[in-house]
């Protein structure tokens, strides 16, 4: 399991930074989207792998710690997720409003010169 | 016990005099030279009140308490050399501010003078009297700031800005040096205490950081010494005014480093990399310094390189470091400082009075300013070695030493020679001083007649030459006690008597003093009108300046590399930024995991899931495919995008995760919504982009292809390593143990959000509620690119009447399902405390159904028939969040404590009412409004445009009629 997982991560990645290097700014928005998948998954694999023991308590009784998921990275990646959302609309909105200013869906508002 | 406090008046007394001079108005001339004068000789009355203690071999201490945990402490001490060397100070400093208050002009402005000579005398008599060694650094690097403003006195003039520009850099950069030796000495002896390190030379000495701790300490020492190679900042803070270059060039900021060196040579002193480093240098100064002086032809350069000159045959006793040899450094000190200050302010009234310092110029002024011309010619025989005055003493003191003291290497076999040579220039320069400036045919063309000056202008020099006599002649009555006193207070209370004598009979040293004479007259007899008429520097060795190094050196490390550094780490383009950012990311992760990677046997990777694996497949490509298709199929690379995000959410759910699931998949919609608005504004790409097939494009995606896959691989390795190790114990197992008993709910992870860690939670919806209203701001000054501001071809007829009758009955379902999803986000966000749901997630399903309805019609339909007030919303839940928080203050319990209990409740049952669902409710709230305003904000760019085109239209149509 961890070996699909860190290789998923890692096509995640590699895929998020390829697009992260281009000059269209559409292709950055989803290299974007596609690092913060990476980057959620491994927040949330520092917690370990846990399958079917979600973080739900009993109500009463002794509770063992190593039965359940860790909470913690989930905590920390539900959040994370809100706020890659509000990103992506940040730059969403800069970007298209860059592009009505410059003419150009380049980064850098211009083309590349030759 | 009057003692410490009366250390403690002498330290603070300038600085506090500082501060007044600085506040008195630009002309109290008068004033400010009353208050300095009476300040500094205060100091010196404090001094003859420490006197006696300090003769009979005490060291007396001061100490202020200041960080006593970290074992800092203001510490100062004052023994015999301290005591000296102060007095030393404060005695220049006296006749310089008198000298000052008839040399500066009426428009100078006397308070600022008056307020850094004070400063930096405090900075001085600190540097001496510190007893702890990082005290002293600060002291040290006081005196270079200092010393920067009184060079700079003169702001009006470039010279002066670079002389003070230059000064400051070498000083200042010799003082970090000098921290680094002291930091380096503290931890070798165990204490920054300067006592204890003065009594662990020898740990010191054999000590493996010994080398490095000597050349840095030595740099501090040289760079403020002024010696070879970094004498060259000198010569250039002589466009300081005259009572600058007196105080400073004389008796105080040269002479720290001096003054450092014969402190520290019990220490550090006594090995063979001392005597070949600190004598070698000291020797090459003198030399060279004597040999430069004999061709300025201005009359302070003259004296600059002078200076360098007898701080370098200061310096080469302090390598020898013999008991003599301190002596006769100590003694060398106050000699030059004398002489040397009363040259320097008899070149001053020469300057004052004629106009110029250019001794090319200058000629026969005995007749016209005989007293000056008296005092100038006696204070320059001293400084020529002439019998009877006090230069002459020290110098025989240290031909002595260069001739009875040996080591057995080669440089101390040459020393007498070396000390002969340079004192054949010395009696030269000093002969050449003397002679064109006071004898010869009256001058012509000067820009004033000079004539004598007034009389309180020439008094501190009458006072200085005065002491030059009175010490020659009789030595042992004057200075000799107080020698011996800070000869034994530096090398130890067992040093015999040294009895400081003018007659020693006829000896070596008094055969090398006579030949240095007579060759010395002979030399400038015989070149007198060539050096007049050559270059400012000796034949040759002129062409090779240390400064030009300086300024190659300060222009790159200033200008042009900071440049070039700035055009690799900060380009204006964003695409080589961003892969710098991720080379950086890739070397931290490759520095981290170096070597670390492997497969730890007592936790080994589970068996792969088939089934996993397959969704994983998909995953990845739909991923790879994104990348690929994200330039020319927008929407091909969303669609393949979105699948991407369904297998991350369905991996959440696989490994115990079901907020995250939940969360993911809700966010994933209104992501993708996002993108599509988004996508109507992108221009259109059917063609390809020129140039996109070259082969300098292909490199480009090549490099970053590999640069992307190392990132990846790097991830993955990261990831790997991490996950396959043991997990430690947590303060995860803490939230699961208590967050029943504490939080009241059994959903950890939402009780962690609102409850545990509620503040972060409420500064992240802050930020939420902060980007919203940032994307509603820009957006209102949006204007559209020309080619997308008209209509979009699928809202053209036909096609549009075609997509509206398509859209009919997914149009309807979507009405129907607004009060199914309200339900649903109630149900959320009811049952999140314990089991998965809450706030996050319910706010993002209310959000999607009033997306839904935007999407089922038109704007208008929608806005005509339901009023949302996003930020209203937005408002609601951030006051609730607070309120909640500030809510707890009432029962006394800090900001965002959580009350949970379970209320019974007839025919529902048992039900969970904790004060962290209220907080949750805000979450919920800013949640809605955030996501709505910003999604509904873009979408109603299309309407706007419609109604500029139609507008348009309108105006097009008035002007045709």
């Amino acid at each position: 399991m961890e070996i699909v997982l860190s290789a998923a991560i890692g096509v995640l990645a590699a895929s998020g930074a390829w697009l992260l290097m281009r000059p269209r700014s559409f292709q950055v928005i989803v290299g974007l989207c596609l690092l913060s998948y990476a980057v959620n998954l491994f927040i949330f694999a520092m917690g370990r792998l846990t399958v079917g023991a979600p973080a739900i308590m009993p109500k009463r009784g002794f509770v063992n710690p190593d039965a359940y998921a860790d909470p913690i990275p989930q905590a920390l990646v539900l959040t994370a997720i809100v706020i890659s959302f509000a990103t992506t609309a940040l730059f969403l909105v800069v970007m298209i409003a860059a592009r009505g200013f410059t003419g150009s869906d380049h980064v850098d508002g211009q083309e590349r010169a030759p | 016990m009057i003692e410490p406090n009366l250390i403690l008046l002498l330290v603070l007394l300038p600085f506090a005099g500082s501060l007044v001079a600085a506040t008195l108005p630009s002309g109290a001339r008068t004033g400010t030279a009353w208050l300095s004068g009476l300040v500094l000789s205060a100091g010196l009355l404090i001094l003859a009140a420490l006197h006696r203690p300090v003769a009979d071999g005490q060291v007396l201490r001061a100490k202020l308490s200041w960080v006593p945990s970290l074992g800092l402490d203001l510490d100062f001490r004052l023994d015999g050399f301290a005591w000296l060397f102060v007095t030393l100070v404060l005695g220049i400093g006296v006749l310089v501010v008198l000298y000052a208050r008839y040399y500066l002009a009426k428009s100078d402005p006397a308070p600022r003078f008056h307020a850094c000579i004070l400063a930096f005398t405090g900075a001085m008599v600190g540097m001496l009297t510190s007893g702890n060694v990082l005290m002293l650094v600060v002291f040290w690097e006081l005196t270079s700031l200092v010393s920067f403003l009184l060079i700079g006195y003169w702001h009006q003039s470039p010279a002066a800005r670079d002389g003070a520009r230059m000064a400051l850099v070498i000083t200042a950069a010799g003082g970090l040096c000098l921290l680094a030796a002291m930091l380096l000495l503290g931890r070798i002896a165990g204490s920054y205490d300067l006592d204890v390190i003065l009594a662990s030379g020898a740990a010191i000495r054999t000590h493996p950081l010994y080398g490095a701790t000597l050349a840095l300490f030595l740099i501090g020492a040289f760079t403020k010494s002024a010696q070879v190679p970094f004498h060259f900042w000198l010569p250039n803070a002589m466009a300081a005014p005259t009572p600058v270059s007196a105080f400073l060039h004389s008796a105080t900021m040269v002479k720290a480093g001096v003054f450092l060196l014969v402190r520290f040579s019990p220490a550090l002193g006594g090995t063979e990399a001392w005597f070949f480093a600190v004598t070698g240098i000291g020797m090459a100064s003198l030399t060279f310094g004597a040999m430069v002086a004999l061709f300025r032809h201005d009359l302070k350069g003259l004296l600059a390189y002078s200076t360098i000159s007898n701080l370098g045959l200061i310096t080469a006793l302090a390598g020898i470091g013999s008991r003599a040899a301190i002596l006769a450094g100590i003694f060398h000190i106050v000699n030059h400082a004398v002489f040397k200050a009363s040259l320097f302010m008899a070149a001053g009234i020469i300057d004052h009075e004629s106009g110029t310092r250019d001794m090319r110029r200058l000629s026969g002024l005995i007749r016209l300013m005989p007293v000056t011309g008296t005092l100038a010619i006696v204070a320059a025989a001293s400084m020529a070695g002439v019998p009877l005055l006090n230069g002459f003493l020290s110098k025989e003191m240290f031909f002595a030493e260069a001739v009875d003291w040996h080591n057995g290497t080669w440089l101390d076999d040459a020393l007498p020679y070396i000390a002969t040579f340079a004192s054949v220039f010395t009696v030269a320069y000093s002969l050449r001083f003397i002679a064109t400036v006071f004898f010869g045919p009256p001058p012509v063309d000067l820009p004033q007649t000079p004539h004598e000056p007034v009389r309180w202008l020439r008094w501190p020099v009458e006072l200085l030459v005065m002491a030059c006599l009175v010490v020659g002649v009789v030595p042992g009555l004057t200075l000799g006690p107080t020698l011996n006193m800070a000869a034994r207070s530096v090398l130890g209370a067992d040093l015999p008597y040294y009895s400081v004598a003018v007659w020693h009979g006829l000896n070596t040293p008094l055969v090398m003093s006579f030949v240095a004479l007579v060759l010395g007259a002979a030399l400038y007899l015989g070149f007198a009108d060539r050096i007049a008429q050559g270059p400012e520097g000796p034949p040759l060795i002129h062409r090779l300046q240390a400064q030009r190094l300086y300024e190659r050196f300060m222009l790159a490390a200033t200008w042009t590399g900071p440049r070039r550094l700035l055009r690799v780490v900060a380009p204006d383009r964003l695409q080589p930024q961003l892969r710098l950012i991720v080379l950086l990311a890739i070397a931290g992760t490759a520095y981290m995991t170096w070597g670390r990677v492997g497969i730890e046997p007592r936790l080994g990777p589970t068996a792969p899931n088939a089934g996993f694996l397959l969704m994983w497949v998909v995953g990845g490509a739909c991923a790879v495919g994104a990348a690929w298709q994200a330039k020319y199929h927008r929407f091909a690379a969303l669609v393949l995008l979105g699948v991407a995000g369904l297998v991350t959410c369905l991996t959440f759910a696989w490994f115990s995760a079901p907020d995250l699931a939940v969360t993911q998949l809700l966010v994933e919609v209104v992501t993708t919504v996002l993108l599509l608005l988004g996508l109507r504004w992108m221009p259109r790409r059917r063609e390809e982009i020129s140039g996109d097939r070259l082969l300098a494009a292909r490199g480009r995606r090549g490099r970053d292809l590999v640069i992307a896959v190392a990132f990846g691989t790097a991830m993955s390795l990261l990831a790997f390593t991490v996950m396959t190790r043991p997990q430690l114990s947590t303060v995860g197992d803490w939230f699961l143990r208590h967050a029943y008993s504490e939080g009241g709910g059994t959903n950890v992870v939402n009780v962690i959000l609102v409850d545990f860690r509620a503040f972060d939670t409420f500064g992240e919806i802050t930020v939420l509620v902060i980007v919203a209203l940032t994307v509603f701001a820009l957006l209102r000054r949006f204007r559209p690119a020309d080619e997308s501001a008209g209509r979009p071809e699928q809202q053209a007829t036909p096609t549009a009447r075609a997509l509206r009758d398509y859209m009919l009955v997914p149009s309807v379902i979507m009405q129907w399902m607004f009060p199914v999803l309200i339900v649903l986000s109630a149900y959320l966000f009811l049952r999140g405390h314990d089991l998965p749901g809450g706030g996050f997630s319910a706010g993002v399903t209310l959000a999607i159904a009033f997306l839904l309805q935007y999407l089922a019609a038109h704007v208008r339909w929608v806005e005509s028939r339901l009023t949302v007030l996003p930020a209203f919303w937005m408002g609601f839940g951030l006051l609730v969040a607070g309120g909640t928080g500030l809510g707890s203050w009432v029962f006394g319990y800090p900001f965002l404590t959580a009350h949970a209990q379970y209320v019974d409740l007839p025919l529902i049952g048992e039900v969970p009412a904790a004060t962290a669902m209220i907080f949750d409710l805000g979450v919920f709230g800013v949640v809605v409004g955030a996501t709505v305003l910003m999604l509904i904000a873009i979408a109603h760019q299309s309407l706007r445009s419609a109604r500029a085109r139609a507008e348009e239209a309108e105006r097009q149509h008035e002007e045709a009629a």
